[in-house]
């Protein structure tokens, strides 16, 4: 290799590997911020790393799982009422006025943006089903559903950060 | 051996190798996509969630894999274009970045659609979707620099350094999912373990995003061609080309 080719490559690689150590300390150092949404449990008891708690009047987004069993409607209006959980065991009340997506249902993910009006209660303005990496026919979950429960996330481990 | 490789980088070498895997990459590409979509939007079985609205997987899924897969190897060339000074490698780094701009935008669109009947919204800016932007904005930066300079050789060298510095988003895209809390679900396909999606679902996916793969590089080695012809118009060898083409 000649010396101006091993400038140029010594060059390149010293770029690369700047650029890749500015991102990753950009990225460390915004982590927390870069989560799109609080659990319950972080509203609860305050973020994971920082210990961060949102306020009463606070606009946040909460993600989690909608309690089986805890859903309740109002037979005169489209106000609903259900418990968000996660795995750490948070638990908070989101209330909500508007359609539901297609995918909402007990068990499933969500992701419900509004204003904590008092701590462990959100009146949600937007809610969103998140979907799950888990493809099957129907008749697979059938199968499957008959064994275990696949829609319920609840006994996974709280080490592995809350994912579903 | 390293002779051989540098033999190719020879305008009229490259430009007739490419010629001669052109129609390779053509065929393979027509096939595995013709057999991956009809599979997967005829006879693939449907979500026990989602009914038929996933089968958008079978587009999503193979464009946003390899918008990021293009953007490698258009860096690649970069790479190689910088350090070696090779002007074939930056002739391919130009003439992938419009392509991979198209795929990343047909990744970010088909996302959308496919976002507001389930998720209930078109766009929310969560750690995937957002990077996944900025990898559009990247190729689009890409495309502008390579057009904005008279002196092509210039032009690569500003291009291929915004392409290398770029390609530290590439692991943010892939990773975002695991390391941040989103919208987006984690991925499906995993490598080291199994893929949670059935086999009749997961084939017909497989065989699209090698067929996209094949889709992309067959444009890009098109692309490349009229790269080179425009790079070497008055060399003696494109002119008697040019004067094969005419007397026909």
């Amino acid at each position: 290799m000649n010396p101006r080719r091993k400038k140029r490559l010594t060059l390149a690689v010293a770029l690369i590997a700047g650029v890749a150590a500015v991102a990753s300390l950009l990225l460390y150092a915004l982590n927390s911020n870069l989560n799109l949404f609080y659990t319950p449990y972080e509203i609860v008891n305050g973020k994971n790393d920082t210990g961060v708690m949102p306020e009463v009047g606070q606009r946040i987004r909460v993600g989690g799982m909608v309690t089986v069993g805890s859903m309740k409607r109002d037979p005169n209006s489209l106000h609903v009422e259900f418990a968000v959980h996660d795995s750490a065991g948070g638990e908070i009340i989101v209330t909500y006025d508007d359609l539901l997506p297609d995918l909402f249902r007990e068990g499933q993910g969500i992701v419900a943006q509004g204003v904590l009006v008092e701590s462990g209660k959100l009146e949600a303005s937007e809610v969103l089903a998140k979907h799950d990496e888990n493809y099957m026919p129907p008749e697979v979950a059938e199968a499957m559903g008959q064994k275990h429960e696949k829609l319920d996330y609840s006994e996974q481990k709280p080490s592995e950060g809350y994912q579903y | 051996m390293w002779k051989w490789l540098n033999s190719y980088a020879d305008p009229e070498r490259s430009y007739k190798l490419a010629g001669t895997f052109l129609p390779w990459f053509v065929c393979l590409a027509i096939a595995l996509i013709g057999v991956g979509t009809t599979w997967g939007l005829l006879f693939a079985p449907m979500d026990y969630q989602q009914g038929d609205s996933f089968r958008i997987i079978y587009i999503h899924v193979p464009a946003a894999s390899m918008s990021m897969a293009a953007y490698m190897g258009m860096a690649t060339a970069s790479f190689i274009g910088i350090v070696w000074q090779i002007k074939a490698a930056d002739w391919a780094a130009a003439s992938i970045a419009p392509i991979g701009a198209v795929i990343t935008f047909i990744a970010l669109f088909t996302g959308a659609a496919w976002g507001k009947p389930m998720w209930g919204t078109w766009w929310v800016w969560d750690a995937r979707l957002t990077s996944e932007l900025v990898l559009l904005f990247l190729y689009l930066g890409v495309i502008a620099l390579y057009a904005s300079f008279e002196d092509k050789v210039l032009a690569a060298r500003a291009a291929g350094i915004l392409a290398i510095v770029g390609v530290i988003n590439i692991p943010i895209i892939k990773y975002s999912v695991d390391w941040w809390s989103s919208l987006h679900q984690p991925a499906t396909i995993k490598i080291t373990e199994k893929s949670t999606m059935t086999g009749d679902m997961l084939y017909p996916l497989l065989i699209n995003i090698v067929g996209f793969g094949m889709m992309i590089g067959a444009i890009t080695l098109v692309r490349f061609r009229a790269e080179v012809l425009a790079r070497n118009g008055m060399r003696p060898w494109v002119r008697e080309l040019a004067t094969q083409e005419v007397s026909k």
